[in-house]
């Protein structure tokens, strides 16, 4: 890419930093230039976020229609996935999945509600007490 | 603080890539003022492709367009012949203690760390990944100084929000790693010049002769298969999804893909100096050409993520470029594979 081509479309990173981009000089040479973004990545990170916000709301709903625990909607509101929420709670991905309906949450201990609560940074009444 | 030798300061370096960026800036403390991101890049071998079988990353394909963490310090540091000490911890208070050690010390550190709860990140950045890298190098009041390549200056996080990243859950868990130069000798040209030879020779033989269809050049055409069919067989809504996960692990902070092919280039140019080899300036023509043609898929994908290119042709036509992309970069390593440059 020539210098003059660097995109500087200003993104979800323009008040925090710059980019530092390998780019030709007039001589064809390397050197490094400051780019503010670039519109093509910027909406390729809008629309990942588009999809997150959709996931959470189709969460959210789901719990209000009590097909699935509180459990599914904070998973999706903290952007994690199985395998990312058996690590914060050391649950297997297989036990979290039971987790998930309604009729098995509603009899989980106090412990393990106390492992998701941290895991998803919350109370564990808040948890419990999430309908939707 | 006191600046009469060079390895007394901690000067923040900030490069394209992070693990790039705390090899140089490691290196650089401990005086190897040579080091340059191009060079700890190619030295390392880092240019790579993969798409993970399998696996899944915020609910689209995994795909990496640089070699595993951690390998790039690694071998920069191994080529030159520089001692590394890296721990990791499976308890915290031990994790703490250790990093604290080293500040006191006065001796900068590598940590990965994960960047879903990076405090000074922007939140839009802040997903689940675990393989980000930075250099803590002091401490005022209950801050830790935070030297993070990405960005323009250095930075602070509290004791807790260090911890709380150092010890980021899910695939590639941190579990507190911290690295860093032990010893350092001077170097020689001559073992940087060997240096770089080991290093293309390890690049090639990863992106030409890795086994498997997922991985090297290859990989690259194992992605454009898939995408040929994930509009009939996602839909097209989540078909876009996967193609903008493709451009943000290609261009987004710290994972750069199209910009690894530059980088690429821009080693080469270095490594022409090095070993006074126009061959090798020739060849980082080819790399630029590649990074170029990374960036075009990355526009046409994008025109399908906003939703302006819906039909199955516009699928193809993607496929057809990363095809072509494959093709120059396959070349490109085969002509750095018949170059016999010695040692």
């Amino acid at each position: 890419m020539k210098k003059e081509d660097l995109p500087q479309d200003p993104g979800a990173l323009d008040k925090f930093t710059r980019e530092v981009c390998y780019v030709k000089n007039q001589d064809g040479k390397y050197e490094t230039a400051l780019s503010r973004g670039w519109e093509v990545k910027k909406q390729a990170l809008d629309s990942a976020w588009d999809d997150v916000n959709e996931r959470i709301e189709d969460a959210r709903q789901a719990v209000a229609r009590g097909e699935k625990s509180p459990v599914h909607y904070f998973m999706e509101l903290r952007l994690m996935d199985l395998p990312v929420l058996s690590g914060y709670t050391g649950f297997f991905p297989f036990f979290i999945k039971r987790h998930l309906k309604p009729s098995v949450f509603k009899d989980l201990s106090d412990r393990k509600l106390e492992k998701y609560a941290r895991a998803f940074d919350i109370s564990v009444s808040e948890l419990k007490n999430f309908k939707g | 603080m006191n600046i009469d030798s060079q390895t007394d300061a901690f000067r923040h370096v900030q490069t394209a890539h992070c693990e790039n960026g705390v090899t140089t800036a490691l290196l650089r403390y401990h005086g190897l003022e040579f080091m340059t991101e191009p060079l700890a890049f190619g030295m390392g071998s880092g240019l790579f492709y993969i798409q993970i079988p399998f696996l899944t990353v915020n609910n689209g394909p995994a795909i990496s367009f640089r070699t595993m963490p951690g390998a790039i310090f690694k071998r920069t540091c191994k080529s030159l012949g520089v001692e590394v000490t890296r721990k990791k911890f499976s308890n915290v208070t031990a994790a703490e203690a250790f990093l604290d050690q080293k500040v006191k010390e006065g001796v900068p550190v590598g940590c990965q760390v994960g960047v879903f709860h990076l405090t000074y990140f922007p939140k839009e950045y802040r997903f689940h990944f675990n393989a980000h890298n930075l250099i803590v190098f002091g401490q005022e009041d209950d801050q830790y100084m935070i030297s993070d390549p990405v960005m323009e200056d250095v930075t602070t996080l509290s004791k807790a929000d260090l911890t709380r990243v150092r010890f980021a859950q899910g695939p590639l868990a941190p579990k507190g790693h911290i690295y860093f130069p032990e010893r350092v000798k001077p170097v020689t040209e001559d073992v940087i010049r060997q240096g770089i030879v080991k290093g293309i020779r390890r690049n090639v033989r990863d992106m030409l002769r890795i086994p498997g269809n997922f991985a090297g050049v290859d990989g690259i055409r194992h992605t454009s298969g898939h995408i040929r069919k994930w509009r009939d067989k996602l839909g097209l809504k989540k078909a876009s999804l996967y193609l903008g996960q493709i451009v943000r692990m290609q261009e987004e902070i710290g994972t750069g893909g199209g910009g690894f092919r530059f980088l690429y280039g821009a080693f080469l140019e270095e490594a022409a100096a090095y070993m006074q080899d126009d061959r090798l300036s020739n060849i980082s023509e080819d790399f630029t050409k590649a990074g170029d043609m990374w960036r075009a898929s990355a526009i046409k994908m994008a025109g399908v993520y906003k939703g302006r290119l819906t039909e199955q042709k516009d699928f193809e036509e993607i496929a057809d470029m990363l095809l072509d992309i494959r093709l120059v970069e396959k070349e490109a390593f085969q002509k750095l594979s018949g170059l016999n440059l010695g040692k």
